[in-house]
């Protein structure tokens, strides 16, 4: 059985970011706190965003899922953290650009291993996955 | 019973999917459909199409009597006595949420007590939730053993003289569990109960006979029996849907309306407001004539085959978790190690092996079974040993590729 077509998905990075997730944990209680699930599957996330002076001073996640919304979380975490509300709230449209498989522009900011996520697009029914994260992380700073 | 004789009927196993002949494993969550039902509503759209028990024309009698006449098999098939109790719905779903909001909002009260199990899918937990707010009532459980199936000895301790409703699935939709509804409804009978049973995942595999069982609402989904999406079923005794109102109101179930007041039409129809879903209901009366040419007996016969020789198949990969009973339905729920059911679901999908993943609409059995979420393999009467085979080669080869990238 060839599954070169799960390798564009399972990354090494993505399986890393799984096994090994950065900025696991929590903030103490000042942390905007967002706790959002996919009630189709059960992946479930809780993430803490600490804004200072307009930015992402320290942000951190946990809960529990598949390979793809997990590693897609860690990813996130590192990605945004220092950045701008702005630049972060870019960065989520980018990212959501990139796994339905559309041309995407990095327009100066450093995707870094969230590329790695790009073979998200060719498998529909893990795009939901991707995006829980992220779509958690807008809600946080939008409020 | 000649599987290959049947899977001819059925053409979507046809297909490829991701270049590999289908496998599909998720009877549970829909069935296929064959081409006799597929063929009785294309038959009904190009001869018969009108609305029902409305028009004097000629083409408005063909409607209604193909209409009726699905009625007709559906009572025979679940052996109801009369078809004034066999009410169409939109699936399994509708048909509890119209007992609940109908019967149950009428007849709990404060203090009273609804019974329930950890197994029952959320759209048998959730209307009894509901309607135990709106009344101040309470909810109980009744517990599972360690191989999630029930005991007697727990169903009596649970139920009490204020128990007013025993809600309970037929067969479980993760553990593959059959339910005794028998036994429990003479126990919910001897504290002046009634029993509400979930059978979406008994009536497409077994023979169903609701006087024997002899409870005292039964609910089905047409589109887990080889019938299409959008047709179900509830049975409920005469005695009951009698007094009971009906949920939904509008034309189709009227008797006479008056500006200030209305009366409705006798069973069943007093139940069915708005056009209903014929071709859907054409389609489950070609369903159950398929079925019983096959017959039900040996289809059950073929599934519990299935079961055993998957336990056996899948018992022996190293690192996987089975949930549930040995004696079970055609329902194999497990865990692979440390991998995440998606992603199982998703390898072997590459290898055209259609399987859920997820909660399975069951999240407190979740709670119970102590994992987020579970990948199941269901099976149907036109499944093979080796479509099991073939799962059974895509889980090893899943673990492989997982313990290289981990």
């Amino acid at each position: 059985m060839s599954f070169s077509n799960l390798d564009q998905l399972y990354r090494q990075v993505i399986m890393d970011h799984y096994k090994n997730p950065r900025n696991h944990g929590k903030l103490d209680d000042e942390a905007v706190t967002i706790n959002m699930n996919n009630p189709t599957c059960g992946d479930r996330i809780q993430l803490f965003l600490k804004i200072e002076d307009g930015k992402v001073a320290d942000v951190k996640f946990n809960g529990e899922g598949c390979s793809i919304s997990q590693s897609s979380a860690s990813m996130m975490t590192e990605a945004i953290k220092g950045l701008s509300v702005q630049d972060a709230l870019k960065m989520s449209e980018i990212f959501s650009t990139m796994i339905q498989g559309k041309e995407y522009d990095a327009e100066g900011l450093d995707l870094g291993d969230i590329e790695a996520l790009q073979g998200v697009s060719k498998f529909p029914a893990r795009i939901k996955c991707a995006a829980l994260a992220w779509k958690a992380m807008e809600k946080g700073l939008q409020e | 019973m000649n599987v290959e004789e049947i899977r001819k009927q059925f053409p979507i196993l046809n297909e490829k999917i991701n270049d590999k002949p289908l496998v599909y494993l998720d009877s549970a969550a829909s069935s296929q459909k064959p081409i006799q039902v597929i063929e009785a509503m294309d038959r009904y759209y190009r001869t018969m199409n009108s609305n029902v028990h409305r028009g004097v024309h000629t083409l408005g009698t063909k409607a209604t009597d193909a209409y009726e006449g699905a009625r007709e098999k559906v009572r025979a098939f679940i052996r109801a006595s009369s078809t004034e109790e066999i009410i169409f719905t939109r699936g399994s779903t509708t048909a509890l949420n119209l007992v609940a909001s109908s019967y149950g909002r009428a007849n709990v009260k404060e203090g009273d007590e609804i019974v329930l199990t950890y197994m029952e899918h959320h759209s048998n937990i959730i209307p009894w939730q509901q309607v135990a707010k709106a009344a101040n009532a309470s909810l109980k459980y009744i517990p599972l053993q360690e191989d999630g199936t029930l005991s007697l000895e727990d169903v009596r301790k649970t139920i009490t003289d204020k128990t007013k409703i025993v809600a309970i699935t037929h067969v479980s939709n993760v553990l593959g569990t059959v339910n005794p509804i028998k036994e429990i409804t003479e126990i919910a009978h001897e504290h002046g109960a009634v029993t509400v049973v979930d059978g979406a995942q008994s009536t497409p595999h077994m023979k169903v006979d609701v006087q024997d069982l002899d409870c005292d609402f039964f609910a089905f989904s047409g589109h887990k029996m080889c019938a299409p999406t959008g047709i179900g079923v509830l049975y409920g005794k005469k005695e009951h849907l009698e007094k009971m109102e009906p949920i939904e109101f509008g034309g189709e179930m009227i008797d006479f309306v008056g500006l200030y007041e209305s009366t409705w039409k006798e069973l069943p129809w007093k139940f069915e407001g708005g056009t209903p879903i014929i071709a859907g209901a054409v389609g489950l009366g070609a369903a159950i004539d398929f079925l019983e040419e096959i017959g039900m007996d040996e289809i059950e016969a073929h599934e519990l085959e299935l079961a055993q020789y998957a336990l056996e198949r899948l018992e022996n990969i190293d690192g996987i978790t089975i949930y549930g009973p040995k004696q079970r339905a055609g329902i194999v729920t497990f865990n692979l190690k440390d991998i995440h059911p998606h992603d199982v679901a998703t390898v072997v999908d590459q290898e055209g092996i259609a399987i859920r993943a997820g909660h399975h609409c069951a999240q407190p059995l979740m709670n119970w079974l102590n994992v987020a979420a579970t990948a199941r393999a269901s099976f149907y009467l036109y499944n093979s040993k080796e479509d099991i085979d073939s799962l059974a080669e895509a889980l090893v080869k899943t673990k492989e590729y997982f313990g290289d990238v981990f």
